[in-house]
């Protein structure tokens, strides 16, 4: 539900862009979303095409890369894959993983005219 | 704008005292981040890479330009000014976040009540609509200023930050700020605050860490609410305690009940260590006055 903040965010981020630097349309929008990340991918996708209609991004693309989760087991120090926060160490078992990547929430890049 | 998060009309109504001030209304827009944005430290753009790139196929006028912003980055930095806001007066601010009806507003009125004789307390209010919150704990005896998020599922920064100034808590007290009730959207929102309380209560499911973890995994305590029930239901205080570190291995918790007292006293000592620390390392600049209504 807190994806039309973050939509709004991200129009922030595109507009003041495009007033430094100088281009008139946004065409696509790249963003990288986390495995472990508080981010609903289709609702935000749904609040992307809303707030950004009127602006500079009015119907730009939305691609969304995925950034895989990961953590350090605390159990057996591995780093491990995880894909999501309550997982598993899958070497040991142990639930005292603690995330180091996927918690990513950025706009990565623009395609402008 | 929105009917479906957000970006509604957002009033604060700030009531000093319990005198309500008339003009004190502010109509306010989150919308209206976008005006005064930060500047893109990355720019100068980096144009010199050439047309679209391959996974921008068909658009021959495009180029691609490397932004590399956190879409969270202006809130984050506005979280960051209220924290040096509430460093610099000794201030201990706690962000208390749980699903609707888990017994935050009654636990802070018996925290605000225990603590009457040792420090000031102050309560920032977030709810969609109404002032009840804010006049239940005006009634406990301490001054609260009501945030109304319109349709907002969620405290921001810089909601708080506006709510700072007017409400204009003492040095080297305690600032409790009740969170909409939500068990998912406050996680993402940084406040400034110098911990998230998450509080469950018994007559929830004991999954609900499971089924909501980005906010466990946000809370570094957790209050266990209304366990004088526990008699009366099935719910397993171990396994929820299990899945709650399961979510975050070093997240302490403490068991409570709002309605007799039980568990208070380490809730109190708690919230005395944070009240303690946060004087000790103030960092008060010579002179500070403090901005009192804006």
């Amino acid at each position: 539900m807190h994806e039309m903040s973050l939509a709004e965010g991200i129009r922030s981020i595109v507009e003041s862009a495009a007033r430094d630097g100088g281009f008139s349309r946004v065409t696509r929008v790249v963003l990288e979303i986390g495995a472990l990340s508080a981010v609903e991918k289709d609702a935000l996708r749904f609040c992307f095409d809303a707030v950004m209609r009127g602006t500079v991004a009015g119907g730009a693309v939305v691609e969304m890369i995925d950034l895989p989760g990961a953590g350090l087991c605390v159990q057996c120090g591995r780093n491990v894959p995880i894909a999501a926060r309550y997982d598993a160490c899958p070497a040991c078992g142990s639930y005292r993983v603690q995330p180091t990547a996927g918690m990513e929430m950025r706009v990565r890049e623009l395609e402008v005219e | 704008m929105c009917s479906v998060c957000g970006c509604g009309e957002v009033q604060f109504r700030p009531v000093a005292d319990g005198a309500r001030a008339q003009s004190a209304t502010v109509g306010w827009r989150p919308a209206a981040v976008t005006a005064n944005a930060a500047p893109v430290a990355e720019l100068p753009l980096d144009f010199g890479s050439g047309p679209a790139r391959a996974h921008a196929p068909g658009l021959s006028q495009g180029q691609m330009v490397r932004i590399e912003q956190d879409i969270l980055g202006y809130n984050d930095r506005l979280a960051s000014a209220n924290r040096a806001w509430l460093a610099a007066r000794g201030i201990f601010a706690l962000n208390l976040v749980s699903s609707p009806g888990s017994g935050k507003t009654t636990l802070l009125c018996r925290t605000i009540r225990a603590l009457a004789d040792e420090c000031p307390v102050t309560v920032v209010e977030g709810d969609q609509q109404t002032e009840f919150d804010a006049e239940r704990i005006r009634a406990s005896g301490a001054r609260a200023l009501q945030i109304n998020t319109g349709k907002g599922c969620h405290l921001d920064a810089q909601m708080v930050g506006r709510a700072l100034p007017i409400l204009a808590p003492a040095d080297d007290s305690l600032l409790l700020i009740e969170n909409v009730g939500n068990l998912v959207c406050p996680a993402a929102f940084d406040l400034g605050e110098a911990h998230k309380v998450v509080i469950l209560s018994v007559t929830e499911g004991e999954d609900k860490p499971l089924k909501y973890p980005d906010m466990f995994a946000a809370a570094d305590l957790m209050l266990l609410n209304k366990v004088d029930l526990l008699p009366h239901l099935s719910f397993d205080v171990d396994k929820a305690e299990a899945f709650a570190r399961r979510v975050n291995p070093a997240l302490q918790i403490i068991r409570v009940s709002a309605t007799t007292g039980e568990g208070f006293e380490p809730w109190l000592a708690w919230v005395r260590l944070g009240l303690e620390r946060a004087t000790v390392g103030a960092t008060r600049p010579t002179g500070l006055t403090r901005m009192a209504g804006g």
